[in-house]
């Protein structure tokens, strides 16, 4: 046996092989479904925003990855960012102002904590949370989707004080729930995003404790605030939210019950955002700062280890 | 009649691709080698010191090493011949030098004088083997088991004697011989089920006479169903039926695993820190059942030990092998290993260390030679997803042990229980980020012991 052919190395000696570039690209796939609806309601200028943004985030992480002297790692989470930050933006945002935001996401929000997994803050949602600074009327021009109206016609988002909605009840939680709706390119439908969540629960990408808390506070929330809860919970950026930013690995605590914590505290300010601040939606920012408080849950929340015991009192 | 009881995990538990390709291969008995090397220290505890000189002609079953501390097993000579010279080797699985002597084979593989009790190959009526076993004081069992230098053969090598004379304070109500072999490839355990299962049997009556257990349980994977439809039969033929209970356990790794076997049978958690018999129980492999059997009933030391020589290789097999046999004479009874670039592991894929030097010798430890191709490992940056944490049968938080042996902060992981962990690689296995969090905290144990110690 030759000796230069042998190596060691740790045990185990095999892998799962479900690396990270997987599970990225199959949030990617996942994606698309309310991707699909960002399309099919916005037309044509929704494609221009996603490619856009996902190009501008994957340029510039590759850049600042060069400039570091990095090695680059086409591990798909830049294109999970892009996708994002065009997903959670108004259908008609002038594409300068996508590309900043993009470049907002990844060069600060990402690569300046030190990139992948050293981030404190979701950089989508901090992507977004810097344009709605920035442009705070770009950032609240929504369109009806212009299918229904052959020109795009500019409305309320379902959250705003002046929506008004002629129909019965009914057909109301019917284009909530199919998307047929004002609000961010990729969170009106309901259902799409849901698809895709099921997509993410089938590969076991996300743990069922953030959604379920989250939107299960938002939903008790509007209950005691004596608000529609059906509506509450359809309605806004609470369902793209929930299943595709709250449940951001890096951003999120690791353990069950601090998912949990996690959760109740995103939805507590969720609902706290809505009902008394003057901005008509609160997912981006109460995500936010629950991210900030991921790295102290997940120092205070352990587990147990197998076989714990109360440390006995020395007699 | 059914006697077998079947059990789930209690744990969440890995599902393997088990790839125990030599399962169906029976032990071939490996060709006495020209030369043996044997270590001084084979087990857990101290080592022991020469009893025998430089040119001593030994016959096989000699002992010729031993100590006078307690918690130690003597070292016998594998095969006769002539004590050539005393050599260091490198023990890959602890990293320390330690002595070895080197025998040369006369080529006449003459043994001392064994006085068999029971032949148990050749008899049907089993009464007269109780008799002699319930006829036979516990002292002098342990006795002949320390004289025979058997270990626990499941990997930890802990000496059985002592092991089976727990201190007075700890009422020992369950004895538990464990048959999982939940690592991928290695099938050592499996084939002694399957060809020596009387003796694995009678050993644990033995075992169970020391201890005088209330329960006594036999633990196998659903994934060997045919070694307990074996066992199954023995136990009534030799008219175990009433003493001995056999389960069928769910295949998850790591099921073998001592603290995770306990809690899947008896629903009992082994404190941290604390031992099996912290909660009266007391877990043996079926590999040590067989040599305790050996040593008490036919006089035999531990000198060779069923060995399975898998994965990339031509012609697998699980061979039984003298102690001392190089890991090269036992792979090339195994054909050629396979192109590519391979790692020769001691032990299974999970647990396994994998070696440089292919004449490291097999050693009482050892169950499985592995050959494998290589991993290739490009650690990337954790994303925080928390698989480690969700898999870990200990309950741990695996990721922050990796995040803190990078920086150097070795005292926090303390604060996370890491001594709770018991390195079965489920963490690394399932990592996306594809860490060697099992290397770190290998590192971190040793040096959180180099600083206290």
């Amino acid at each position: 046996m030759e000796k230069d052919n042998i190596l060691i190395s740790h045990a185990p000696h095999i892998w799962r092989g479900f690396s990270t570039s997987k599970i990225m690209y199959i949030v990617v796939a996942a994606l698309l479904f309310p991707t699909a609806a960002g399309i099919y309601f916005f037309g044509y200028y929704a494609i221009y925003i996603i490619l856009t943004s996902i190009i501008t985030a994957v340029l510039t992480e590759f850049v600042i990855k060069k400039l570091r002297k990095k090695k680059f790692i086409m591990d798909g989470s830049a294109v999970i960012t892009g996708l994002l930050v065009a997903l959670i933006l108004p259908p008609r945002m002038p594409l300068w102002m996508v590309v900043l935001g993009a470049f907002f996401s990844i060069a600060v929000a990402k690569e300046a904590f030190g990139g992948l997994g050293y981030n404190i803050f979701n950089p989508a949602l901090a992507g977004r949370a810097f344009l709605s600074v920035c442009f705070p009327t770009e950032m609240t021009t929504w369109v009806l989707p212009p299918h229904f109206n052959y020109d795009a016609v500019t409305g309320a988002t379902p959250l705003s004080d002046n929506f008004v909605y002629q129909a019965d009840k009914l057909s109301l939680y019917k284009d909530l729930f199919f998307g047929n709706r004002g609000g961010s390119l990729g969170e009106t439908s309901a259902m799409l995003i849901l698809i895709g969540a099921a997509v993410l629960f089938i590969f076991r990408i996300i743990d069922w404790k953030i959604p379920a808390f989250y939107i299960g506070t938002v939903a008790l929330g509007s209950l005691l605030m004596g608000k529609d809860v059906l509506f509450q919970v359809l309605a806004g950026g609470l369902m793209i939210g929930a299943f595709f930013m709250a449940t951001d690995y890096v951003t999120s605590p690791v353990t069950g019950n601090g998912r949990i914590i996690f959760g109740v505290g995103v939805g507590v300010l969720t609902v706290l955002i809505r009902n008394f601040s003057n901005m008509p939606e609160g997912v981006c920012f109460s995500i936010l700062i629950m991210n900030a408080f991921t790295p102290l849950i997940d120092k205070y929340v352990r587990i147990k280890p197998f076989g714990f015991q109360k440390k006995k009192k020395n007699v | 009649m059914g006697i077998v009881v079947k059990k789930k995990s209690a744990f969440k538990g890995l599902l393997l691709p088990e790839n125990k390709i030599t399962a169906k291969k029976p032990i071939e008995i490996l060709p006495v080698p020209e030369k043996v090397t044997i270590p001084l220290q084979q087990s857990i505890g101290a080592p022991c010191e020469f009893i025998v000189n430089r040119g001593d002609t030994v016959k096989a079953g000699q002992k010729i090493a031993d100590s006078t501390s307690y918690v130690s097993a003597p070292i016998h000579a594998s095969i006769s011949g002539k004590v050539s010279k005393t050599i260091k080797v490198v023990n890959p699985i602890i990293s320390t030098i330690m002595d070895a002597v080197i025998i040369e084979s006369d080529g006449e593989d003459q043994w001392v004088e064994l006085k068999k009790l029971f032949d148990i190959k050749k008899s049907d009526d089993f009464s007269g083997l109780k008799k002699i076993v319930d006829s036979t004081d516990k002292k002098k069992i342990l006795k002949k088991i320390r004289e025979a230098g058997v270990v626990g053969l499941g990997g930890a090598t802990f000496p059985t004697h002592v092991k089976l004379n727990p201190p007075p304070d700890k009422k020992i109500d369950t004895l538990i011989l464990n048959g999982c072999e939940c690592e991928p490839f290695i099938t050592s355990d499996h084939r002694i089920m399957l060809e020596y299962g009387r003796q694995v049997l009678a050993g644990l009556y033995i075992i169970a006479r020391t201890i005088t257990p209330e329960n006594i349980y036999i633990a196998i994977e659903d994934n060997k169903e045919d070694a307990i439809r074996c066992l199954e039969e023995l136990i009534i033929k030799m008219g175990f039926e009433d003493i001995f209970k056999l389960v069928s356990l769910k295949s998850r790794y790591p099921m073998g695993a001592e603290k995770t076997l306990i809690k899947t049978i008896t629903g009992r958690s082994v404190p941290v820190g604390g031992l099996p018999m912290d909660v009266g129980v007391i877990v043996n492999n079926v590999a040590t059942s067989k040599s305790v059997y050996e040593s008490v009933i036919e006089d035999r030391p531990l000198v060779d030990k069923v060995v399975t020589v898998t994965g990339a290789i031509e012609n697998p097999k699980n061979l039984l092998a003298r102690l001392g046999t190089t890991i090269d004479y036992l792979t090339g009874e195994c054909g050629e290993v396979g192109s590519g670039i391979n790692y020769i592991i001691i032990g299974g894929p999970m647990m396994g260390i994998s070696i440089v030097g292919t004449d490291f010798p097999v050693t009482k430890g050892t169950n499985c030679i592995l050959v494998k191709e290589g991993r290739v490992q490009v650690e990337q940056n954790c994303i925080n997803c928390g698989r480690c944490v969700d898999i870990c049968p200990m309950k741990l938080m695996p990721l922050v042990y990796a995040r803190n042996v990078k920086r150097g902060n070795f005292e926090v992981c303390r604060e996370y229980y890491i001594e709770n962990c018991i390195e079965c690689g489920s963490c690394a296995y399932v990592c996306p980020a594809n860490i060697p969090i099992v290397g770190y905290i290998k590192t971190c144990k040793s040096t959180i012991a180099k600083n206290n110690g």
